[in-house]
């Protein structure tokens, strides 16, 4: 069993990423998968969440427990949930709308620039796209041709052939992180800690 | 009663990854509702948007009603007039609706209401789950009725389940009840919805006799009486107050005594037809959990736990929740050592279990306020201690 949260603000599309992730895995990978999102005053432009359970038998329990693999598209979505991030789990970030801290544990990082690339597509309402498919590449939690699949009547079908390519944009860039070395890739960014508190004191105050 | 296959109109066959409350909606169009009148109410706004969305491809009427009072009394005028109703709701929303079901059960009309229950008392959790409205959804009414409730414990159930209500409720002419929740509400699972021919829709039992000899309240050899469309030219009255066969109000001992036997009667009697579990590894079970909706869903990892701790446990799992499955219990009963009884609530259908059971094996309950769903070792933790 897999359990994975994509975060942000709201708007940014992170539920629709759920979702995406979520029907690619249950329809087209012969998986297991159920969504839930954060809904309520709190979803409403402030840090905001949906969790995908994954599994090879029907899941039982629908909610994130430890997530393994944490994607975070905001500041306020970072600070919120990497506490509960698993040790040995996957972080994925905006480079440019997180500043992060040192890694914990054996967390393996990887970061894309998704809202700069989209906005270089033409609108940066493609992050969740670039995202995703960077996200398809690392994780490898899903299949490329099947979060293609999915895409139909969760984006609109006149943006179809641009959210694809958005999809595709991350997913190659996702691939070229990967024949670095991971674990380089974690080093480098654990040796840029932007932001104050230490992890401890972060993690006492959230959540 | 008329069973037929569903109007291939309303159904959206083929593989889909939906939420419960978008699975209500997709079942009650397969069913053949073609008026939905509601209010919207967090947990539950999906269903009534999902409806309103597709109801202009399948030809009906969706009504964003002043509140949820006028919601139940629009559900029965477009069922008097021959139309599959349904409406959704939520926590206060469905204690606004409680003088109108008794209405509805009165009347003897067919029509579906989900609640997608949330914590309560009052506004309690808007945007979290529960299953706090159980007794409610049996006894909220003033006076002795029966309804049907059940419970689904994931979007494909809320599907399937919702096809069923409408099957019942035109069966037996009575409200009858999705009894969900939040988590299930808004969770997004494969939902697959079979080809129209291969679901099968239950309409009600229509008179056809002479116009002037109709009696809308004169029960049938299977304790429900004929149905005519209003409008058709068949002349009947119908209130609200104590009725004969006619329909017309009597207000006397004698006639209550007819017309209120009738409304549990009509439920009772046929109670054995009604009522659907799911049962799973009776065989020499000591302990038996007894679960519906979300909570028998988590409470298969604290079975399975459970078991290979050496614990012989059964599951039985309502599918209706009323009728309640009491002869079951009463057996079981006197076969085990006891039950044990998880649900989102402080013990509403544990006492009906523990009632059941009649004092030969005691009903452990796990409670909880609502808020969030059972962790599984909260279950695992009394099946432990129940088989001490």
């Amino acid at each position: 069993m897999r359990e994975i949260r994509f975060s942000g603000y709201g708007g940014q599309g992170v539920i629709r990423c759920g979702l995406i992730t979520g029907k690619a895995l249950s329809l087209f990978d012969d998986k297991f998968a159920t969504m839930n999102q954060s809904i309520g005053p709190e979803a409403r432009g402030s840090a905001c969440s949906s969790q995908v359970v994954v599994s090879e038998d029907r899941v039982l329990y629908p909610y994130i427990t430890r997530p393994e693999i944490l994607v975070a598209m905001s500041q306020d979505a970072y600070e919120k949930y990497e506490p509960e991030l698993r040790e040995d789990g996957i972080l994925i970030i905006d480079t440019d709308l997180v500043r992060m801290r040192p890694a914990r544990g054996k967390i393996k990082v990887f970061g894309i620039p998704s809202t700069r690339f989209a906005e270089e597509m033409g609108n940066r309402i493609f992050a969740n796209l670039v995202m995703l498919g960077f996200f398809t590449a690392v994780t490898k939690v899903v299949t490329p041709e099947a979060m293609k699949k999915a895409l139909p009547g969760l984006v609109p079908s006149r943006f179809l052939d641009l959210n694809i390519r958005a999809f595709e944009k991350g997913y190659t860039y996702g691939l070229e992180q990967l024949s670095q070395t991971n674990i380089g890739v974690a080093e480098e960014k654990s040796k840029t800690p932007a932001t104050k508190p230490t992890p401890a004191k972060a993690r006492k105050g959230k959540k | 009663m008329k069973k037929v296959k569903a109007d291939p109109k309303g159904v959206l066959t083929g593989a889909h990854y939906l939420d419960g409350d978008f699975a209500i909606a997709e079942g009650g169009l397969a069913a053949g509702c073609r008026f939905f009148a509601g209010y919207p109410i967090t947990p539950s706004t999906e269903t009534a948007e999902r409806f309103a969305e597709r109801i202009p491809y399948v030809g009906g009427v969706f009504i964003q009603m002043e509140d949820e009072i006028a919601s139940i009394l629009a559900l029965i005028g477009a069922s008097w007039a021959g139309v599959k109703s349904m409406t959704v709701t939520s926590g206060p929303g469905f204690s606004l609706m409680m003088e109108n079901i008794g209405l509805a059960c009165m009347m003897e009309v067919p029509l579906v209401i989900a609640n997608v229950q949330r914590g309560g008392p009052s506004t309690g959790l808007p945007t979290l789950t529960g299953q706090g409205d159980m007794m409610q959804v049996k006894w909220g009414s003033h006076g002795d009725y029966e309804i049907i409730a059940l419970s689904p414990d994931s979007p494909q159930e809320c599907f399937d389940l919702t096809i069923k209500a409408f099957n019942l409720s035109e069966m037996y002419r009575v409200p009858a009840f999705i009894m969900t929740d939040e988590c299930v509400g808004h969770m997004h699972e494969k939902v697959v919805i079979p080809p129209a021919e291969e679901i099968e829709v239950v309409n009600r039992k229509m008179y056809e006799g002479p116009k002037d000899k109709y009696l809308p309240y004169k029960p049938d050899k299977d304790h429900v009486p004929f149905m005519v469309k209003a409008g058709d030219g068949y002349r009947f009255h119908t209130t609200g107050l104590t009725h004969d066969e006619r329909g017309y109000p009597v207000i006397n001992a004698e006639c209550q005594d007819w017309c209120v036997r009738h409304l549990v009667d009509k439920i009772r009697k046929n109670a054995h037809k009604i009522i659907e579990y799911k049962e799973d590894g009776m065989d020499g079970a000591e302990i038996v959990v007894v679960s519906y909706g979300i909570t028998s869903r988590v409470a298969v990892k604290a079975i399975q736990d459970a078991r290979k701790a050496g614990i012989k446990v059964g599951s039985l799992r309502l599918i209706t929740v009323w009728p309640f499955p009491e002869e079951r219990i009463k057996e079981l009963a006197k076969k085990i050592k006891a039950f044990v009884v998880p649900e989102i609530n402080l013990g509403q259908i544990r006492r009906e279990v523990e009632r059941c059971a009649f004092g030969q094996a005691p009903a452990i309950g796990v409670p909880h306020c609502g808020g969030w769903v059972h962790n599984p070792d909260d279950i695992l933790r009394a099946i432990k201690e129940a088989a001490k």
